[in-house]
């Protein structure tokens, strides 16, 4: 993609402000990405709660074994980071990168 | 100003409060050939890199970029740029001394990566060109904004590049059996060397190697904790219980007490005393990513957005397995080296060598000689590819921010750009140097976490209401930002970590450790007011300019690709 004229740059950014087919894909990645922004900023504040107010909970053992469910919480907390990471960048690989990349061929056309 | 000057002495010279990262006592090594040949053999490796990546070095796109990489590449020079040495021997150690809680400064660091994938990647990489300042500003009036983010960069920058610094002399006194100051000024030197000829080719090259070295590295060492164990975590746990409750016992505890201490370890422990503390550190850890200068400005080495996201989820993946190996090398050097007096002293059941040499002697006792130099090699690799790092962020917002787009207001000839550029590496790198002997004795890891809470309080909500409120204007991005950093900061001189710690008060004005929590709302808070106070002629033009940067924001219409100058 080559810098468009600035003379003409800002008709263009008009041109595509102005089509439906960007105020949908603006909405809906917009609404994905600020869920998975709650999520990710949900599920951390509780288990940084959970640290704060029940370490007693978070040391029970598990089937009466070593391993704590704080261990397992905290495992699940780099797992789950990870896959949040891949379910959103997966989904903007795949959708949005297709309905952007069709937007921009009608603007050049 | 002066009264400022003070307490930023105070600040950097009494904080030994926190709990993770460098800390006990240092005593120096005898010299470690083994390691000081594997070093020698990266530098040399490293320096071949940023001589070919000076040929190729020839604009200023190039030097701040490098040119393009692939998001692959990006990812794991992020984590690179990420997993500093402080979290590789400081988490281990602190694992080994207290278990549990090493993991949840772990998690805090790698927590803030999805929502720097959420919310400002792509828009980072779609917006600018060279430093984050870019975006920042790209509705703006340029002077203000890029004043402040230059100013807030240099300020993110200082923290944690005197703390990579010390971390990196007291590193090798530990590895290298090399006296500070020596250690220090190869630092200093070899980092102004990358930075000066190789620019970001150079500096991301060294990265990305440092960091297939580090993961290496550790998945061996892990390789043979599990075999110690037989490949069971269950069996790993138990038996690092069991180390810590006979170690209670040795030191004269009742049975049952000796049991809860060694069980205490499987759980958070005093890390984190009260919720408001917890909450506000974790706040930090978690948006301080998002305002990192050093890695913020890796979204611009990649050609399109598509890069950008795809290098954030490398660097989460990597950086997430790296954290979990730590945890198990934490919990293995518990079992494998607690009883070994040739690794701890036992009367004391204290580390040899000072409290940060946990993964070292674990790395003795699995690979023996020429395992530890190569993990000391490494580890030393890591500070200097992070400093490296620090310096061409820092070297970039007095270049390309302060010079090229305030004094020369963007018509700078690009041969003086560069040269103010390095000129500005050779002073810092000087400047590094001198600061990191001044302050040999202060505590890495605090100084790390005060980066990232300023990071988090002024950089964070200028990026967000700049990219995603159109009501935002120039003097509310300028001063609202600035009001988030100087919170940040007074808060912490008021907090009990300076407060009492520091200037022997009784009581902390601020009660909390950490001051995120409301440094960070203060930031947003400050920006959003003086916006929406802002009636002057040039806040029309900030707020009818947002229309346009919304649609290159979101569609990459007008991108400027690394290669393109």
């Amino acid at each position: 993609m080559s810098i468009p004229d600035p003379a003409d740059g800002a008709a263009v950014e008009a041109r595509i402000a102005a089509d439906p087919r960007y105020v949908a894909l603006v909405r809906d990645r917009q609404r994905f990405s600020w869920t998975l922004t709650a999520i990710t900023v949900l599920v951390y504040s509780s288990f940084i709660s959970l640290i704060a107010f029940d370490k007693p909970f978070m040391a029970t053992p598990i089937a009466g074994g070593a391993t704590s469910i704080a261990v397992v919480l905290g495992a699940a907390m780099l797992l789950g980071t990870v896959i949040i990471c891949a379910v959103y960048v997966r989904r903007a690989n795949s959708t949005y990168d297709a309905r952007v990349a069709e937007l921009l061929k009608d603007v050049d056309a | 100003m002066i009264r400022a000057a003070i307490a930023l002495v105070a600040l950097l010279g009494g904080a030994t409060a926190a709990q993770a990262g460098i800390h006990g006592t240092i005593t120096q090594q005898p010299t470690n050939w083994t390691a000081i040949l594997m070093f020698a053999g990266f530098v040399a490796a490293t320096l071949w890199i940023t001589a070919t990546a000076a040929r190729r070095t020839r604009t200023v796109s190039d030097f701040y970029t490098g040119g393009g990489i692939t998001g692959f590449q990006n990812g794991l020079a992020m984590a690179g740029d990420y997993c500093s040495a402080a979290s590789f021997l400081g988490i281990t150690s602190q694992i080994f001394n207290d278990g549990y809680d090493g993991l949840i400064y772990a998690i805090g660091f790698l927590v803030g990566w999805p929502i720097v994938l959420f919310l400002i990647g792509e828009k980072l990489r779609n917006l600018g060109k060279f430093t984050f300042a870019d975006v920042a500003s790209y509705r703006f009036l340029q002077g203000p904004v890029r004043s402040f983010a230059a100013v807030s960069t240099l300020l993110v920058v200082a923290f944690y590049l005197i703390a990579q610094m010390v971390g990196a002399g007291q590193l090798i006194q530990l590895l290298f059996g090399l006296p500070y100051i020596y250690a220090i000024t190869v630092v200093g030197g070899l980092m102004m060397v990358y930075v000066l000829f190789g620019g970001m080719r150079a500096t991301s090259w060294v990265q990305i190697i440092k960091a297939v070295m580090l993961l290496l590295g550790a998945t061996f060492l892990v390789l043979g904790v599990m075999a110690h164990v037989g490949f069971s975590f269950e069996a790993l746990f138990a038996k690092a219980v069991g180390v810590k409750t006979k170690l209670a016992l040795d030191s004269g505890l009742a049975p049952d007490e000796a049991a809860a201490k060694g069980r205490a370890i499987m759980g958070p422990g005093g890390f984190i005393k009260d919720p408001i503390s917890a909450l506000s550190f974790g706040f930090a850890l978690m948006l301080g990513t998002a305002g990192l200068p050093h890695i913020l400005m890796r979204f611009f080495t990649v050609p399109d957005a598509r890069e950008a996201r795809k290098s954030i989820l490398w660097a989460t993946v990597w950086i997430g397995y790296f954290y979990a190996l730590t945890f198990i090398l934490g919990f293995g050097a518990i079992v494998m080296i607690s009883f070994n007096p040739d690794y701890v002293d036992v009367a004391t059941a204290t580390l040899r060598g000072g409290g940060n040499m946990a993964v070292m002697h674990l790395a003795h006792a699995i690979g023996g000689n020429l395992f530890l130099g190569f993990i000391s090699a490494v580890a030393f690799a890591t500070i200097l590819a992070v400093v490296a790092g620090l310096t061409l962020s820092a070297a970039s917002a007095i270049s390309h921010d302060i010079y090229a787009s305030v004094i020369r207001k963007g018509d700078a000839d690009p041969a003086k750009e560069l040269r103010v550029s390095r000129a500005t590496t050779i002073l810092l790198g000087i400047s590094a140097i001198i600061l990191g002997i001044v302050f040999e004795k202060q505590n890495v890891a605090f100084m790390v976490s005060l980066a990232f809470a300023l990071a988090a309080s002024g950089n964070f909500p200028v990026l967000v209401m700049s990219l995603l409120w159109k009501d935002c204007t120039t003097k509310g991005a300028a001063w609202g930002g600035a009001i988030g950093l100087l919170t940040a900061f007074v808060l912490t001189v008021l907090s009990p970590v300076i407060w009492v710690a520091v200037f022997g008060y009784e009581s902390a004005i601020f009660p909390y450790s950490s001051p995120a929590l409301f440094s960070v709302p203060a930031g947003f808070i400050a920006i959003w007011l003086i916006s929406l106070l802002d009636k002057s002629p040039r806040a029309a033009i900030d707020k009818a300019g947002y229309a346009v940067q919304r649609v290159r924001s979101e569609t990459g219409i007008g991108v400027h690709s690394p290669a393109d100058h």
